[in-house]
């Protein structure tokens, strides 16, 4: 299901926009476009889909026009030309009073400052979009409640923002922003303010939440790793353009531009990881020793379905599946010669994630890591994803 | 050169102040008859009612005030109690009432005009532009120039004082009011916007309490500069401590001149000291 559909979007700021518009059209540079006729591109031919349910990321780096384009989806920001729809409707040509109706019960937004009036209280805050709906006392009071219960935060309801660490203020943003049960969240760099600890936190939350809520978030962020690990599809903005949009899989395989493979090399740990940091413990059987009832109780005991196949010197020979452990065991088979399997591929322990990306996303199966021709580990494709987009600081860097 | 400059005729422009001011007080005559007398009326009945107080009890009620404004110190209390009695103790004691109804009234007068004058210019580049030169006119002009417009519409007495020092002290109040909603952090104002707030309700549940230590310190600029026009209104016959200095003025009794000029210190002292407090108080 289609949430909101952008359409042909620019924003352009300050004079003389219609000769802008015309450089851009000749491709010229956002410098340049300045130099000559003093404005700004904040937006450029942005079109895209968001579906329900779905979160969405738009990343780019500091000027490349990310936050003017959340502006736009709420007319935070009105732009130049363009159309876009929520549910369907055109909000490019609601009149004031339909625009409000929008943002009061179909968006809220969470802000990268965390927005929270500093002159009310936590509780009042929560109210805010409540009660600029006019919803009376009461029940606005019992809902906004609700929601800070949810982020546990009810008993911290009579302080004000600034008694609140940034992660608790934020946690009250959110709190506000589904107070009013909104379709669309639009998150603004809303966790680029608090520290990396504390980010990985409400990054889990926000997915916890996204479990329960299902609700269609839009989420800015400058950070690939964010982007990564909350993004179901990511928008990637350069200069006010979307230069590819695909879920993060396909842009670390699959770069649209040069422009894309750097942004990614600059922030990416692809260049720095190697299999090493990826892989997992092996789970093997010694093909020599090991009969296919071992090596079913082994599968049971750790719960894999695949089992990797070494020598006693633990070179590796290839590897065996539940199904057929279990057909050898009913032949009543000794070893599992017969069911050995090698057309794993294996890949050496210090070649780099950027490398193996390629193989690994066309494969089916995990890859085998080998050191000095000895199995050591064993690499599947989620995994390899999650250490890109794990936080920098953790690891084994 | 000076030859080609002085071919050019004397441009009238005091001959048509005076026109349009002809024009105004016989047009508007009844207009400001009426306030002249409605505003006396209503000035003489608070001067007779803070005269009614007995000042032993007025006193006490200031101290008590600045003892709980100041966060329980007792430094300004015992102040006002000094400088009051001091001011009792010097015959002053209807003076200061009469100074207090005045500066009371224009106070007011100037914030009721000149917060809606503030949120116009904050909400629009137009009236900012139109009202900034008027409020560098209004407070560079000398304070002396509008006795005679005053004096013009409601003859002499307290009103036009009133009105001299409302023009005289408006500008701060419009200014702090323009800058405080100008300064709320633009996230704030995206946010209200975002939750779909109507322009009255960002107004009044998020620009104006956000503003409003700015706006009280604008408010403070225009009590002093009312009362620093105390003593320019008396020479048209506002009655008060401003009295007081202008006759020993016109006499050169310097130590009368003293002692009522330290009277409108103290007092302006306390006044001052208050309405700071009120603004630092949560």
């Amino acid at each position: 299901m289609e949430k909101i559909k952008v359409e042909n979007v620019t924003k352009i700021f300050g004079k003389h926009v219609n000769s802008a518009l015309k450089l851009v059209e000749q491709k010229k540079d956002k410098t340049e476009i300045l130099k000559q006729t003093g404005a700004t591109i904040g937006v450029y031919n942005a079109s895209f889909t968001v579906n329900e349910g779905e979160i969405f990321v738009i990343m780019g780096l500091s000027g490349s026009g990310k936050s003017t384009l959340v502006r736009l989806l709420n007319h935070l920001i009105e732009p130049t030309s363009g159309n876009i729809y929520i549910d369907g409707e055109n909000i490019s040509k609601m009149n004031k009073q339909q625009l409000r109706n929008i943002r009061r019960e179909k968006m809220s937004m969470v802000f990268q400052n965390f927005g929270l009036f500093p002159q009310r209280t936590v509780l009042a805050n929560t109210e805010y979009g409540l009660e600029v709906r006019g919803i009376p006392k009461e029940e606005r009071t019992k809902k906004a409640e609700q929601a800070l219960e949810n982020a546990g935060l009810l008993p911290y309801k009579d302080q004000y923002p600034s008694q609140l660490s940034g992660g608790m203020q934020q946690r009250v943003g959110l709190a506000r922003a589904l107070a009013n049960d909104p379709d669309i969240l639009l998150m603004d760099e809303a966790f680029s303010a608090l520290d990396p600890l504390i980010r990985k936190d409400m990054q889990d939350e926000l997915l916890d939440l996204q479990q329960k809520v299902r609700k269609t978030i839009i989420f800015i962020t400058h950070d690939l790793n964010e982007a990564l690990r909350i993004g179901d599809r990511i928008a990637l903005m350069k200069d006010g353009k979307i230069i590819q949009i695909g879920t993060g899989e396909e842009i670390l395989t699959n770069p649209a531009n040069d422009y894309v493979k750097t942004f990614l090399e600059d922030v990416d740990r692809s260049k720095v990881l190697t299999v090493e940091n990826a892989m997992i413990r092996p789970i093997s059987v010694n093909v020599e020793i090991d009969g296919p009832k071992v090596a079913l109780k082994r599968m049971r005991e750790e719960e894999v379905s695949v089992l990797l196949a070494v020598d006693k010197n633990r070179q590796f020979k290839g590897y065996i599946t539940a199904d057929e452990a279990l057909e050898a065991a009913k032949r009543g088979e000794k070893n599992v010669m017969s069911i050995l399997k090698t057309d794993m591929i294996t890949v050496p322990s210090d070649m780099l994630i950027q490398d193996v990306l390629g193989i690994i996303s066309e494969s089916t199966i995990p890859l085998a890591v080998v050191k000095d021709t000895k199995l050591i580990g064993v690499l599947i494709k989620g995994v390899v994803i999650q250490s890109l987009a794990s936080d920098t600081q953790g690891g084994d860097l | 050169m000076s030859k080609t400059l002085d071919s050019i005729p004397s441009l009238p422009v005091a001959d048509t102040v005076e026109t349009v001011m002809d024009w105004l007080t016989s047009n508007l005559n009844s207009l400001f008859n009426f306030v002249q007398s409605g505003g006396k009326d209503a000035m003489n009945l608070i001067t007779d009612m803070l005269v009614a107080i007995p000042p032993i009890v007025f006193i006490l009620v200031i101290a008590i005030i600045a003892f709980f404004a100041t966060q329980r110190k007792f430094g300004l209390a015992i102040f006002s109690i000094i400088g009051l009695l001091f001011i009792y103790n010097q015959g002053l004691w209807d003076e200061l009432m009469n100074t207090i109804t005045l500066v009371i009234f224009s106070s007011i007068i100037a914030i009721i005009i000149g917060i809606p004058l503030g949120i116009l210019m904050s909400k629009s580049i137009f009236a900012e532009n139109v009202i900034k030169p008027i409020l560098d006119f209004m407070q560079t002009m000398p304070g002396f120039v509008y006795l005679i417009p005053a004096v013009a519409f409601f003859g002499i007495g307290v009103v036009p004082g009133v009105f001299a020092s409302v023009i005289f002290a408006l500008p701060p109040t419009v200014r702090f009011t323009n800058l405080g909603i100008r300064q709320v952090p633009r996230e704030l104002v995206e946010a209200a916007d975002s939750y779909g707030s109507t322009g009255w309700q960002k107004l009044f549940k998020v620009e104006l309490p956000l503003a409003k230590s700015t706006i009280m310190a604008g408010i403070n600029q225009t009590v002093l500069l009312s009362l620093s026009m105390v003593v320019i209104a008396s020479m048209i016959g506002a009655p008060g401590l401003g009295r007081e200095v202008l006759s020993a003025l016109q006499r050169a009794q310097v130590g009368n001149g003293f002692v009522a000029g330290l009277s409108l210190v103290i007092f302006a002292i306390i006044v001052d000291r208050l309405t700071q407090s009120l603004n630092k108080k949560k």
